[in-house]
Order: structure tokens, then C-alpha cells, then sequence
């Protein structure tokens, strides 16, 4: 017998799904923590910090880019990273397996989840950046930047996941967020970083896209190597997370 | 057997390392049947219910379930199917009721959440996280998921691994339940008393090999032959021992334990008054001597326990 007609209409699960996808990384603490508090604690400490070199500008200009790639990084690397690797250990991917919901369904409300905080954190960052720190940019131009950097952070935490296990998921991803804090560009300019460091940190996404989106939201020339770079990292991890991925 | 078995293997075989997966394995599990598959920890019975699941696809040897090769056709197979891991399968932080609407939320026509969660006895634990719940309950929310699709054929491993007596009758019930609506049900356990109490046939998995497979009362060999079970205050030397084999009545026997000892026999009252006569005569007082007729455990054991 053929038991495709017992299964619902997609629309239905995807709804069902990308809001139980959306509930779980809401519903953690530490998820909100890394999510919201972090960005804008960075936003608000740094702005008040005296390492930007006099005149270049108010520090939200270089800040407000940053910590929008620190929000892209929490939310696709850290939280979408972490909670996939575990949701495998509690064999729940598994579970998911044995159900009839599609795979593409599943793959498009873990997306759409994601999307929709990230939209949540930008649109905030952006709000507190006018409202406290005298922010103003061009956004719509930075929103193509912004969904490559989110593809770019996504695989990489769902390449984490596929191929380490749950506990050094949890650790690797931490560890890498950390370390991108400091060498992303994000919050230290590139130029406080050792000269022997600086190719090496600005090689990497996170500096890759801080430096671009700062361009994109001052409406001054984005170097196309560094996006051309960028989405090199893009395909490259997409294609390692879609390869490692494991359901059990 | 039935001529469109729901479940039909021939000759699967699938190996982790030397002693570890199944080997040339052979069952049908007929429409509306509740097969029981019984067998030590390690001796195959997760893997032989994953290939059947089209979690893992065999070295060799053919799968057809509900008339489909479960890997290939996975998605025409799958939704008919209700499966029940042995442990897991939830997302910590849903609540029960959020993980039943969840996966009602797969199926055209699914159970009606508060009807499932009254048919496994979470209706008052609705709104509890899983994180909450005891392994007993954890259990009966991951059946309540399983059913939440209208299977026509359930699986089952360990069912009632870890739960109190109570949850296990409730569970117990749930799945006659299930038996008597017509559902095809297969589960494995290591409890002879649910394999004894629900199970139309019971499969006795050892070592990866199908070592009997037939309905409770024949194992337990109802008539002629029999198992005879003797217990002594210590455990028979080995000379002792290969006296009590070499008696003329007794076909087997086996060590289940120290001082604990299963006998095949064609010819149970013979086979007590020889077994009598020798532990009379020399070793150590007897404690127990019976035939072993009223419990699969000691065909269990007897299959799969001990040594020679």
C-alpha cells in the first residue's frame, strides 16, 4: 500500500514545525543570552571604549556592523550549531526520521527559524543604534550581505554538528565565538590585532563580513575580493554541513 | 504462513564486527499478529527491528514490510508505520502536549492529542516538559507518538524498559488495545512475562540467530516433552554435571547459574526420578526439582542462558 496520502499537506507541518523550531531557541535561556543580551552588551560597552582612532567617524558606525555579525554568528553558528548537535544525541533527528514528515520541510523550518530571529536581532540592533548612539545607515543595500553572512554562519555551526559530537559542538562552537570576537573585526578593529595576525583574521568570515557590511550600511564601495571571498566560505560550508549531516 | 505477511525477512544478515549485528535471519509477522521478540542484551533484537524500520539497510538477504523494501520506498512505507525508539526522541524542552500536536501535525488524519495522551495516561502531564517526566513516562509519551498516526504496524523496543508496575499494565493494555483494533504489532523485550502475556508468537533471538520461534504455550511445550528445572543448595561439580547430561532421559542441560540447571527431556517423569536418584546417591541437598512447565523464562534460558 502506498502511505503517501496518510501523510498531512506540507504547509501543515512546515507550520507546525517552524513553530516548534522557533519555540526552542526561545525558549532557552542561554540561547537568549547569546541571542540578544550579548550583541547589545557588546554595542553598549564599546561604544564607550576609546579605541577608535579620532575622527573616523561616531563608533556606532563601526560598531553597528559588527555586532550584527556577532548576532548572525550567535544565532547560525552557536545556537543552530548546538541545539542540531543535540537534538541528534537525544536521537530526536532520528525519531524525525521514522516520521513522515519530508526532509525538506524539516531543513526549511530549522531556515525559517533562524531567519525570523535574526530578522528580530538586526531590526533591534538597528533600533538601539538610532535611538541610543546617533546610528543612521543604508540598510536596504546590506540585507544581501546579511542573508550570505547568515547561510555563511549557519553552515558552519551545522558543519560543527555533522561532524563532532553533541559535548564538543557545545565547546567548538563556544570557542570559535569567542575567538571570532576578538579577530572578526567586530568590536576590535583588524588594525589593534597583531600585523602578523591581520591577514589571517581577515581572511576569515567573520571579518569578511563585518568589513563588507560596514561598507554596505556607509554607502561607501564594497571590495568585491572580500565578497567574493565571503561566498567562497559560503558554498564551501554549506556543501560541508549538507555533506557531514547525520540523522543519528 | 499468511500468503502477505506484513513483515517478511529472508536471510538477513547484517554484521557489526564478529559478534555483533544478525545472521541469516527468517521471519513473517502476519496481518493483525503481535510478535514478541525475546532475547538477552546484545543478541540482535535492536538491529533486526531497525532493518525492519529502514534505519539500516542489510549486508544481505531480502526486507519487505507492508509489501515494500523500507529503505527504497521509505516514504511510502514510513507513514504507515508507528515507531517507538528505546529510548529518546523528543525534544527535551517540549512540553508532552507540544510533542504529541507536533506529530499529529505530520498526518492527514491523526489521533486526537487528548485522546492519545488518555489512551497512555499523560492526560494530567500535558504540560510538563520532557525533561520532567520519569523514564516510565517518557516511554508511554514515545508509544502515545507512535500511535498518533493510525499505524498498521507498530513497533516496539522495549516497550516497558524501566517502567513501575502500574505504568507497564497500562502500557500493556494500550498495546492489546492497539492488537485488537487489527494493528500488526512487533516488540522486543527481555521480559519472558510480557513476551508470555501479549504475544500471539514469540521469536527467541540469541547471538543473532533466530533460535526458536513459535506461540508462548508450544515453547513452553505443552504435552510430550519439556524443560525440568533443578536447583541446589550449591553449584554441581563438573563431574556432577556431566553425570546429570549423561542420564538416559535428559537430551540437554544446561548451567543457567551457579546451583540453577535446565534439562531438556523428551520424557519429564523419567527424567525427575533419574535426577532424583543420582542427587539422592551424591552432591549437594536439592532445593527445587519440577517441570518446568508453566513459564517461557525457563525455555528462555534455556535456549539462550548459560553454559553446557
Amino acid at each position: 500500500m502506498n502511505g503517501t496520502r496518510l501523510v498531512a499537506p506540507w504547509p501543515r507541518s512546515l507550520r507546525a514545525q517552524l513553530r516548534v523550531e522557533l519555540l526552542l531557541l526561545l525558549r532557552q535561556p542561554e540561547n537568549l543570552l547569546v541571542i540578544l543580551v550579548l550583541p547589545i552588551l557588546l554595542l553598549a560597552l564599546f561604544a564607550g571604549a576609546r579605541i577608535f582612532p579620532a575622527g573616523a567617524g561616531r563608533p556606532a558606525d563601526f560598531l553597528i556592523p559588527g555586532v550584527i555579525t556577532v548576532a548572525l554568528m550567535s544565532t547560525g553558528m552557536v545556537t543552530l550549531g548546538i541545539s542540531t548537535a543535540y537534538q541528534r544525541y537525544y536521537r530526536v533527528l532520528k525519531r524525525l526520521g521514522g516520521s513522515p514528515l519530508p526532509t525538506f520541510v524539516l531543513v526549511l523550518a530549522k531556515a525559517g527559524a533562524v531567519l525570523l530571529v535574526e530578522i528580530g536581532q538586526v531590526a533591534l540592533l538597528l533600533v538601539i543604534g538610532r535611538l541610543f548612539f546617533g546610528w543612521s545607515g543604508a540598510v536596504l543595500g546590506a540585507i544581501p550581505l546579511m542573508l550570505l553572512g547568515s547561510v555563511c554562519f549557519a553552515g558552519l555551526g551545522l558543519t560543527l554538528a555533522g561532524a563532532l559530537r553533541a559535548e564538543l559542538t557545545l565547546g567548538g562552537a563556544n570557542g570559535l565565538y569567542l575567538l571570532f570576537l576578538v579577530v572578526g573585526g567586530v568590536v576590535l578593529p583588524i588594525d589593534h590585532l597583531p600585523s602578523w595576525l591581520q591577514p589571517v583574521a581577515g581572511a576569515l568570515p567573520p571579518a569578511l563580513l563585518s568589513s563588507s557590511l560596514r561598507a554596505a550600511l556607509g554607502s561607501s564601495a564594497i571590495a568585491g575580493s572580500t565578497v567574493l571571498l565571503l561566498a567562497v566560505w559560503t558554498v564551501a560550508l554549506a556543501a560541508a554541513a549538507s555533506l557531514l549531516f547525520r540523522w543519528e | 504462513m499468511s500468503p502477505n505477511p506484513v513483515v517478511s525477512l529472508q536471510g538477513v544478515t547484517k554484521s557489526y564486527g564478529p559478534k555483533r549485528g544478525v545472521m541469516d535471519l527468517d521471519l513473517e509477522v502476519g496481518e493483525g499478529e503481535l510478535l514478541a521478540v525475546l532475547g538477552p542484551n546484545g543478541a540482535g533484537k535492536t538491529t533486526s527491528v531497525e532493518i525492519m524500520e529502514g534505519y539500516r539497510r542489510p549486508d544481505r538477504g531480502t526486507v519487505r514490510v507492508l509489501g515494500l523494501d523500507p529503505v527504497r520506498d521509505r516514504r511510502r512505507c514510513i507513514p504507515q508505520l508507528g515507531i517507538m525508539l528505546q529510548e529518546g526522541g523528543v525534544y527535551p524542552s517540549l512540553s508532552v502536549g507540544e510533542a504529541v500536536r507536533l506529530f499529529a501535525a505530520y498526518f492527514r488524519n491523526p489521533v486526537p492529542p487528548g485522546e492519545l495522551l488518555e489512551l497512555v495516561g499523560l492526560s494530567d502531564r500535558e504540560r510538563s516538559r520532557y525533561r520532567t517526566l520519569s523514564g516510565g513516562e517518557r516511554q508511554r509519551l514515545s508509544l502515545a507518538l507512535a500511535l498518533v498516526g493510525r499505524p498498521r504496524l507498530l513497533f516496539l523496543d522495549e516497550p516497558t524498559a524501566g517502567m513501575d508496575p502500574r505504568a507497564r499494565l497500562l502500557t500493556w493494555e494500550a498495546v492489546r488495545e492497539q492488537r485488537r483494533r487489527g494493528v500488526t504489532v512487533l516488540l522486543t523485550t527481555h521480559s519472558m512475562e510480557e513476551a508470555e502475556r501479549l504475544a500471539d508468537r514469540v521469536a527467541i533471538i540469541n547471538q543473532g540467530r533466530l533460535v526458536a520461534l513459535d506461540t508462548p504455550s508450544a515453547l513452553i511445550g505443552a504435552g510430550g516433552g519439556g524443560v525440568v528445572e533443578l536447583e541446589t543448595i550449591e553449584a554441581l561439580s563438573a563431574e556432577g554435571r556431566a553425570r546429570l547430561s549423561a542420564l538416559a532421559s535428559v537430551e540437554r542441560s544446561r548451567e543457567v547459574a551457579p546451583g540453577r540447571y535446565l534439562l531438556r527431556t523428551a520424557t519429564p517423569p523419567q527424567a525427575l526420578v533419574e535426577i532424583a536418584s543420582l542427587l539422592r546417591d551424591e552432591g549437594p541437598p536439592v532445593l527445587r526439582l519440577q517441570v518446568g512447565g508453566g513459564s517461557l523464562e525457563e525455555v528462555f534460558l534455556e535456549l539462550t542462558g548459560g553454559t553446557d
